[in-house]
């Protein structure tokens, strides 16, 4: 614990030094704010700018959990179905690497052709780049249950469901979680980018209207909400896993 | 009464025969022992009668009914513990009972303090040592609903004094419960000691070579090592074993 309480502090000391480092260049060289904003520029837009800007952050939180609620709900459904059909499982799994090939961003206007500039489109976009890691992960978890343990299983006559809920999915939500994680960072970007599609309120909105009028400090401010989102959303599933999976901290601490 | 009989079974995987004309019962509580040359395809016969496999010819029949093919049948403890590691001990043991119905919690908690574990009803596996992760596996085993416990070398991933304790142990509760117990190994001590009847296999393709009666009063103790009877009963299972037809 300690350990771990001492390397969060020297990142954060790393990130003290980086910011030090910039305000003190950006000062020497005199160079202007639209070009690239001192670190306390920022920080005093973010104040002062906040209540106009809470309203994008809200929305965008908003936007990226319901997205990732979907995008992991499919993930999961769609592991257990390629995972329970294995003849599903050999057709689909390659069509799963190729839709993560799909850039975005040019399917991002497609989306707004066929779907309106409604909140569809969006929650496609969030749900395709969030529900891949998710889907990997737990089909691994799944193919990697020990022998020993589904030997026993079936001797003592677990059926196909029992060997699932009892004995699959508890041992693979270790690396569910990992799929989790990114998953819930990933969700972060997919609502930003979404709202370049087109949208009322949003961080994505706030961005673009910043850099087309050179406000690059608001840009910044843009840039470190979505990374302290993404730090939070990141944070939350990490409880949530010590609670679900104890087991397995109490497991590599005695080791 | 005859609890398991085997008739006549064979099984072979592509061109190779493993079992050929298999045969033999067991009786209700009896303790019995299956010991033979590694790769005589022991693990066949277990996974046969626990219908992972089905046998090519002949037919396995547990209280009269025959159970080619059928899972569940029995209770099984593997060679290692196969606890699962998220489940507390007293939630493994009642696992062969959850996945055939009813569980009796009650029964559990009493059985796991008589075995010693009574600390470790609320603990995960990974906090028990290898003999007692062995014992829980067991007594989940003892608490199943099926007649039969077919135990897969329990004890060979054990050092030597853990194993002398938990074949003390298993005789005890055995003596406790009398269950019908089908035991595998490939120790002639530990099945002398241990079981009523030994079935001593022949290599490949195996068939029950000799079926030898152990000749000593229950209940036994240790100090049964040490007679002279049992050291010749060890030299006829060696020589039924390793011989020359």
């Amino acid at each position: 614990m300690k350990k771990q309480f001492l390397k969060g502090w020297s990142s954060l000391f790393v990130l003290l030094l980086l910011f030090i480092i910039w305000e003190v260049a950006v000062r020497l060289a005199d160079t202007p704010s639209w070009l690239l904003p001192s670190p306390a520029a920022i920080f005093t837009e973010a104040i002062t700018g906040w209540s106009n800007f809470s309203i994008h952050l809200l929305s965008t939180v908003q936007l990226a959990l319901l997205g990732f609620i979907l995008g992991s709900v499919f993930g999961l459904l769609t592991a257990m179905v390629l995972h329970l059909v294995p003849f599903l499982r050999e057709a689909v799994y390659p069509l799963l690497i190729l839709s993560q090939n799909i850039p975005i961003i040019v399917l991002a206007p497609l989306l707004v052709i066929w779907f309106g500039f409604g909140l569809l489109p969006k929650l496609i976009v969030i749900t395709l780049v969030c529900f891949f890691p998710i889907t990997i992960a737990a089909l691994d978890g799944f193919r990697q249950t020990p022998q020993d343990l589904k030997t026993y299983m079936m001797m003592a006559g677990a059926n196909r469901k029992q060997l699932f809920w009892k004995l699959e999915l508890p041992f693979s939500l270790p690396s569910l979680f990992s799929g989790i994680k990114i998953s819930a960072t990933y969700s972060v970007m997919g609502a930003v980018i979404s709202e370049w599609l087109g949208a009322k309120t949003g961080i994505g909105v706030y961005m673009t209207l910043a850099s087309s009028s050179f406000r690059t400090d608001r840009v910044f401010v843009a840039i470190f909400a979505i990374m302290l989102i993404s730090l939070l959303f990141f944070a939350i599933i990490l409880i949530a896993e010590r609670k679900l999976v104890r087991w397995r901290s109490i497991e590599g601490e005695t080791k | 009464m005859k609890l398991l009989t085997l008739e006549s079974i064979g099984k072979s995987f592509g061109v190779n025969q493993v079992l050929n004309d298999l045969q033999f019962t067991i009786d209700q509580g009896e303790f019995v022992s299956i010991i033979g040359p590694s790769g005589s395809g022991k693990s066949t016969i277990f996974n046969m009668i626990g219908g992972l496999l089905t046998p090519d010819e002949g037919s396995i029949v547990l209280n009269g009914k025959r159970i080619n093919g059928k899972r569940g049948s029995i209770s099984y403890m593997p060679q290692s513990s196969s606890l699962l590691p998220w489940r507390s001990i007293l939630n493994n043991v009642v696992l062969g009972q959850e996945l055939q119905g009813a569980v009796d919690k009650d029964k559990a908690i009493a059985m796991l303090k008589k075995a010693g574990l009574e600390q470790f009803v609320h603990a995960y596996p990974h906090e028990l040592s290898g003999g007692m992760k062995q014992r829980a596996a067991f007594i989940r085993a003892l608490l199943s609903p099926q007649p039969l416990i077919l135990l897969d070398e329990p004890f060979s991933a054990l050092d030597e004094l853990t194993r002398a304790d938990m074949q003390r142990w298993l005789l005890d509760i055995w003596e406790q419960h009398q269950p019908t117990i089908l035991f595998v190994t490939h120790n002639i001590e530990e099945a002398l000691f241990l079981s009523d009847k030994i079935l001593i296999l022949s290599e490949k393709p195996a068939a029950i070579k000799k079926s030898y009666d152990v000749p000593f009063q229950r209940p036994r103790n240790e100090d049964l090592f040490l007679e002279e009877t049992f050291l010749q009963s060890k030299k006829e299972v060696y020589h039924y074993l390793k011989n020359v037809d």
